[in-house]
């Protein structure tokens, strides 16, 4: 897992107190829904990402529960009022327990 | 010759349940959730019986390709320390399981996603949020699909 690298961004990195930053995060997985089956009619067990966290500075501020229902190479876009300046992080939790994780740096002013 | 009489009479074909499906549909009330949605959402509404309203659920009239279908989800409320959006679940009825995924929100965040789901075949698709004070709003749409997104 560790060789993937999600893709971020961020439509500005330097807002007023109060604007809002608009996030678009990408990352490569199969997204493997437990419902396919394969060539012997063997259903091939889930693995899937099963959670999607944005944290401003150890504190969470987005996240998502994914289920088999969410499409490969899952795609989000939405939007953050950070209140202060410092480190986003973005963690993606397989259902292996694996993490992806970036980061990106904010001001506030 | 041959091939050309095919294609109108798979396009009649198609075309008849195409108004067949439509007609079932104006005929019948609500289609039945093909799984345990329901639960699903009493579940996350704690019991409540959710207000028609305040959640926009966006999706296209017709998927072509149940395996990636954009959605964006958003709650026209002010999102403050005081009252803001907990949670927004999104449950597809005719799914093999009701749960797509539930975004969690903060007074830091707005209340608006977007992302990509998979819809195995035409069905609604519920979001429901829930407040920080524990109230409850839902929006449905009903999405028609082409190609299913399951994989079988």
């Amino acid at each position: 897992m560790a060789d993937v690298k999600p893709r971020i961004k961020l439509d500005k990195k330097d807002v007023a107190k109060g604007g809002v930053i608009e996030v678009k995060t990408l990352v490569s997985h199969t997204m493997e829904s437990g419902q396919r089956k394969d060539k012997d009619g063997k259903t091939i067990p889930r693995k899937i990402l099963n959670t999607f966290t944005c944290d401003l500075n150890g504190k969470m501020i987005f996240s998502a529960n994914m289920e088999g229902a969410v499409s490969a190479n899952p795609y989000f876009q939405f939007k953050i009022k950070p209140a202060e300046s410092g480190t986003l992080t973005f963690t993606w939790t397989d259902d292996d327990g694996s993490k992806i994780q970036a980061t990106e740096q904010i001001k506030v002013s | 010759m041959r091939d050309a009489m095919n294609r109108r009479q798979a396009l009649a074909l198609g075309t008849g349940a195409v108004v067949a499906a439509t007609l079932s549909l104006r005929a019948g009330p609500a289609r039945a959730a093909k799984n345990n949605s329901e639960e699903a959402i009493k579940a996350f509404t704690r019991g409540k019986e959710p207000v028609r309203g305040k959640v926009r659920l966006e999706l296209p009239e017709i998927a072509e390709n149940g395996n990636t279908v954009p959605m964006t989800v958003s709650v026209d409320v002010p999102m403050t320390e005081e009252s803001f959006v907990e949670e927004v679940m999104i449950v597809a009825e005719g799914n093999p399981n009701p749960g797509v995924i539930s975004f969690h929100f903060t007074p830091s965040s707005v209340a608006e996603a977007n992302t990509r789901i998979r819809l195995a075949e035409t069905q609604n698709v519920v979001a429901i949020a829930r407040m920080n004070d524990g109230s409850v709003f839902s929006d449905v749409r009903q999405v028609k699909v082409t190609i299913g997104g399951c994989g079988g």
